[in-house]
Parts: C-alpha cells; sequence; structure tokens
C-alpha cells in the first residue's frame, strides 16, 4: 500500500531535514525544554491581529494581483529604502511570496539551468541545497568556520567558482550560526561577483534581529542591486512564522520571470496575510524594537552560560541561535543532543543537520523564555558532569515502531 | 539606568550579576543604577503582582472619585496626604477632569470599604463629595492581562 512506486526518482535522492528526523524523537518525550525552535516564541503583535480580523469583516477574502497587494508592496519598498536607500519599483521589482521558502524555490527555478552551480556556504538553513537541487542545479558547498567567525571568506569563494558557476547563495545573520557579516566584510565578496558575473541571492530574514553594528542590505553596496535577488519576509522580525510572508525584490526581468511562475504554481500570497503585513510595516516597529531587545538579553545569558559550563561559544551577533562546540566532549553533535534529551530533556539541534561543516555543534535557539534557558543551562550543566563521569549511556534504543 | 530599571519594574529582584549579563554592562554599573534609583525616590520597592480573584483569600477593590476644597497654597496636597495615611487605601491620584482625586482602596469586603467610605473618608475636612465604584472582575492589572490562559502552540524542533 505504499505507493513508492508511484513517487519520481528523483525525489529519492532528497530525505527529509536533519531537523525533522530529530523532531520526532522530541516529540516522543514530555518534559522537555526546547531549545530547537527556530521562530519566536512571541505570538504576533495584536494589532497585526486585530487588522486582519476588521479586513475579513469587510469581506477582504479575494485573490490579490500575483505580485501581491500594491500597498504591501509600496510598504516594503518605502521599508527598504528607510533602512537601507536602496530603491525597489513596487510595480516591478517586487513579489510578494508564501514566505522565503516559496521565494527561495521560485528563484533557483527561474535562474537556473542545469547543471548551473551555485555556491552556498554551510552551515547554512537547511532548505538551501534541496531548493537548488530541485532546480536541476548543482550546490557547491564552501565551508565556513568558527576561527572565520563563521563568515564566508573571498579565497574560499574563488577556490570554489569554475565557469559553471551561476549564482551565490548567502544569508546573514545566518542560521544556525548567528553570524552577521559587516559592510567591510562584503565589500569584497561583491568584487568577486562583479568580475565573474554572478548573482547574488542575499536571504536577509533574520536583517532585523541584528545586536551589534547594523545591518548590511547586500543590495546596498554599489552596483550590487542589479545583480542581488534580495529575499526577506515576516516570519522572524514580526513573530508571523505561520502567516507564511516573505518577498523577493530584484532587477525586473527576474522579478518577472518569477511571477511568471508564482502565477501558475502558487496564483498569489494569502490575502490576509499581505493584510497583516501592511499592518506590520505601518504600527509595529517598537512592538519588533521591545521583541530584539528580549532576545539581546537571553542572548548574552545563553552565550556566557554556555561558556561557563563548558561548551565554548563565540558570540551569535544575530538571528536567534547559539552554535556551540561540542566536539571536546568526544561525542558527535548526533550523539549528543540525543543523550542530552534522553538524560536531561533539553532539545537542541544537532550541527550537522546545517551540513557538514556544522559537525561538533549544537544549534540552540534563544527564542525562549529566560527561565527556560537558565533551566536548560542548569541541566546541560548536570549533563556535562555525568558525561565526566561516564554515567551517560549512548546506545541508541532500539527503533519505535511506526 | 532605564533599562536596568525596566527589568526590576517588571521582573522584580532580579539578582544583579543576571541584569549585567543580560544588558552586557559591569555589574557595578547595575547596582550604582538601583542604589541611585533608590536614594532618588524612584525605585520605591520591590513587590509581587497577585491576581486576588483567583487566590484563596478574596480582596476587593474599589475606585473612589473624591469631590474636595483645595487650600489656599497647598491646593488638593494636605486632603490628599490625609487620605493617603489609611492602611485601606492602595492608591491616590490627583486628577483632571470629573473628580479632584482618585482614591484605589482594597478591602476584605464591601462594607469594610463601605465603612472606610462612610466614617472616614466622605466626613473627612475638605471633601465635598464621593462616588463609590467597586471592581467586579479585573480583565489585565499593572499591564498584564490576567483574563487568558498563556497557549503555546510552537512545536518542539523547527527550521
Ligand atoms: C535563514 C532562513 N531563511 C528562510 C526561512 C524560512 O522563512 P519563511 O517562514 O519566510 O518561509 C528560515 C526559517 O527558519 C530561515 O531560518
Amino acid at each position: 500500500m505504499s505507493g513508492q512506486r508511484f513517487v519520481a526518482q528523483r525525489m529519492r535522492a532528497v530525505p527529509f531535514s536533519g531537523i525533522r528526523e530529530f523532531f520526532d524523537l522530541v516529540m516522543a518525550h514530555d518534559e522537555v525544554i526546547s531549545l530547537g525552535v527556530g521562530e519566536p516564541d512571541f505570538p504576533t503583535p495584536w494589532k497585526i491581529c486585530d487588522a486582519v480580523v476588521e479586513a475579513l469583516g469587510r469581506g477582504m477574502t479575494s485573490y490579490t494581483s500575483n505580485h501581491g497587494l500594491p500597498e504591501l508592496r509600496a510598504a516594503i519598498a518605502g521599508d527598504i529604502w528607510s533602512r537601507y536607500q536602496v530603491e525597489y519599483n513596487p510595480a516591478a521589482q517586487i513579489l510578494i511570496t508564501a514566505g522565503v521558502s516559496e521565494a527561495m524555490d521560485l528563484v533557483m527555478r527561474t535562474v537556473l539551468d542545469p547543471g548551473d552551480q551555485v555556491i552556498v556556504p554551510q552551515p547554512c538553513y537547511v532548505s538551501y541545497v534541496p531548493c537548488v537541487t530541485f532546480a536541476g542545479g548543482e550546490p557547491v558547498i564552501i565551508a565556513t568556520c568558527e576561527q572565520d567567525d563563521f563568515k564566508l571568506r573571498p579565497d574560499a569563494l574563488r577556490a570554489a567558482l569554475t565557469d559553471r558557476t551561476r549564482a551565490l547563495l548567502i544569508s546573514y545573520p545566518n542560521n544556525p550560526t548567528g553570524a552577521v557579516m559587516a559592510r567591510d566584510d562584503l565589500a569584497e565578496i561583491a568584487s568577486i561577483a562583479v568580475e565573474h558575473d554572478l548573482l547574488v541571492i542575499s536571504d536577509e530574514i533574520y536583517a532585523h534581529l541584528t545586536y551589534e553594528g547594523t545591518h548590511t542590505c547586500f543590495a546596498s553596496l554599489p552596483q550590487m542591486q542589479e545583480r542581488t535577488v534580495l529575499l526577506n519576509g515576516f516570519s522572524k522580525a514580526y513573530a508571523m512564522t505561520g502567516w507564511r510572508l516573505g518577498y523577493a525584490c530584484a532587477p525586473e526581468a527576474i522579478i518577472e520571470a518569477m511571477v511568471r511562475m508564482h502565477g501558475y504554481t502558487a496564483l498569489c500570497a494569502s490575502t490576509i496575510a499581505q493584510v497583516g503585513a501592511i499592518e506590520a510595516l505601518r504600527s509595529c516597529e517598537d512592538e519588533m524594537r521591545a521583541m530584539i531587545s528580549e532576545y539581546d538579553q537571553r542572548r548574552r545569558v545563553l552565550v556566557k552560560g554556555l561558556n561557563d559550563i563548558g561548551l565554548p561559544c563565540r558570540e551569535p551577533k544575530g538571528a536567534f541561535y547559539a552554535f556551540p562546540r561540542i566536539e571536546h566532549t568526544g561525542l558527535t553533535s548526533k550523539e549528543f543532543a540525543r543523550a542530552l534529551l534522553l538524560e536531561e530533556g533539553v532539545a537542541a539541534v544537532p550541527g550537522e543537520a546545517f551540513g557538514e561543516s556544522g559537525r561538533g555543534y549544537l544549534r540552540c535557539t534563544y527564542a525562549t523564555s529566560l527561565e527556560q534557558l537558565q533551566e536548560a543551562l542548569r541541566r546541560m550543566e548536570r549533563f556535562l558532569d555525568k558525561l565526566a563521569t561516564g554515567d551517560v549511556s549512548l546506545e541508541e534504543p532500539a527503533p519505535a515502531p511506526i | 539606568m532605564r533599562q536596568v530599571l525596566e527589568i526590576v519594574e517588571r521582573e522584580g529582584p532580579v539578582p544583579v550579576e543576571e541584569i549585567a549579563t543580560r544588558l552586557g554592562i559591569a555589574a557595578a554599573e547595575v547596582e550604582q543604577s538601583l542604589r541611585e534609583a533608590q536614594e532618588q525616590g524612584i525605585l520605591l520597592h520591590y513587590s509581587a503582582l497577585i491576581n486576588w480573584e483567583k487566590g484563596e483569600a478574596e480582596k476587593i477593590y474599589a475606585f473612589i472619585a473624591v469631590q474636595a476644597s483645595p487650600e489656599h497654597g497647598s491646593g488638593f496636597d494636605k486632603i490628599a496626604a490625609y487620605i493617603s495615611r489609611f492602611d485601606e487605601v492602595h492608591s491616590v491620584y490627583l486628577m483632571s477632569g470629573m473628580a479632584d482625586l482618585m482614591v484605589v482602596v482594597e478591602g476584605e469586603d464591601f462594607r469594610e470599604i463601605a465603612r472606610l467610605v462612610a466614617e472616614k473618608l466622605a466626613p473627612a475636612p475638605g471633601v465635598r463629595d464621593t462616588a463609590t465604584s467597586f471592581v467586579l472582575k479585573t480583565y489585565k492589572m499593572e499591564g498584564e492581562i490576567v483574563t487568558e490562559e498563556p497557549g503555546n502552540h510552537r512545536l518542539a524542533v523547527t527550521p
């Protein structure tokens, strides 16, 4: 009855994400403190919900244009202009999508020809490599490392270039490392992009969650707007993950191609989610700032706590993840995460879920309350003590019957 | 100082070390802010926010709008200071608009508050009139919504 024979060959090559695999294990346990979550613990600001309820009352329930509501596109253009002084034409250079997730898939499918290579620095968000693969492209991985604060090094980028390199996919602040790249860091990347005529796809979904310095929008670097696809959305900064709303900003021809595909495959993004996003941009800057200030306080507590208990962790300067090293415990990150869950009921995601170079690390979210973070740190310390005295069983339990 | 006060306003006496870590400043700086705020009468005391409607011991609250006769030189200050002395009086504000003073009182039951108003507040020198409104149900207090159960719908592990 499985129907496996109906599933296309090409799908067999794409496994579930490492996060998903771990998720099943976590769900089987009660009383878990989860540092495994990739979304805000705040509810969406109430004003946004209220605006949507009001719009539903007015009957805002039809399709929008394929591009998205003109008012939302104008608000996004205004927002980008006021933050980064980059000018996008809301009529032709902005597309509203079902989250950055859809936008990422659309970009890959509209810019890649078979065999085109996309350079993907890792550790990175789990969807990048599959999106490139689904689109018939070939991901070329660059491992970033802790010594470089998980930034992309220009020499590594140069070394990865071939005559089939079509695009570079970057995402700072980064999930899972919390790394950011300042304007100076990005300038060299930009000049390589010009030299080799690369398209740069920049997933800036954590842009607002930058705690030190200010975020540099890649398109704001000289000559970059013409070769950048800027992706962003409302999930993280406005605590709107379940609304599924994001956008792409790019030169007309790219947006035009993306809209063609989006028009056939998604038609338009959810109308009421678009209404909510308009309200977010119009009136929720204070609410967003308040959430960011909370994350910032938790970030310091978690990073200090991890270092204090002996899990070295560089300061993540953005997003809401700490990425401590656990290699010296002698366990792989999968073993560590599994044993930590079984022994102490703390869930964190093994670093290799985000690429080979995440091996030996653990992703811990600080988008959770301070009390939970403090309790998690106490439990992790206890776990490390047990580990040191050999009190931890590392045997894989027999797989649960499905 | 403001960020330090915002933390203790919401959370009470948080350890100095923890505040310092959270704000990324030195513990000495936190200590100094708290000390100065206390000395200047900005930080008055630490207290807990309790929703007595859910607790075992009933407490009830009333808002009393007081019309009073101001005095030369001191306005409403004397009468307000007089009213403030009663233990049952929770807070006293000078108001614009319909009332001169707004007095919030707390008591064990209606009778206790009625007695306070009839025997102490209304006859007090300078008080011309009182209008007492009892609190029937609390929806939000001190910035905290108290009618909803907190919900968490997040899955335990997400990308
Ligand atoms: C780096 C990154 N990009 C994109 C996404 C997906 O965002 P959206 O909710 O807009 O689809 C996530 C979610 O975790 C992410 O971490």
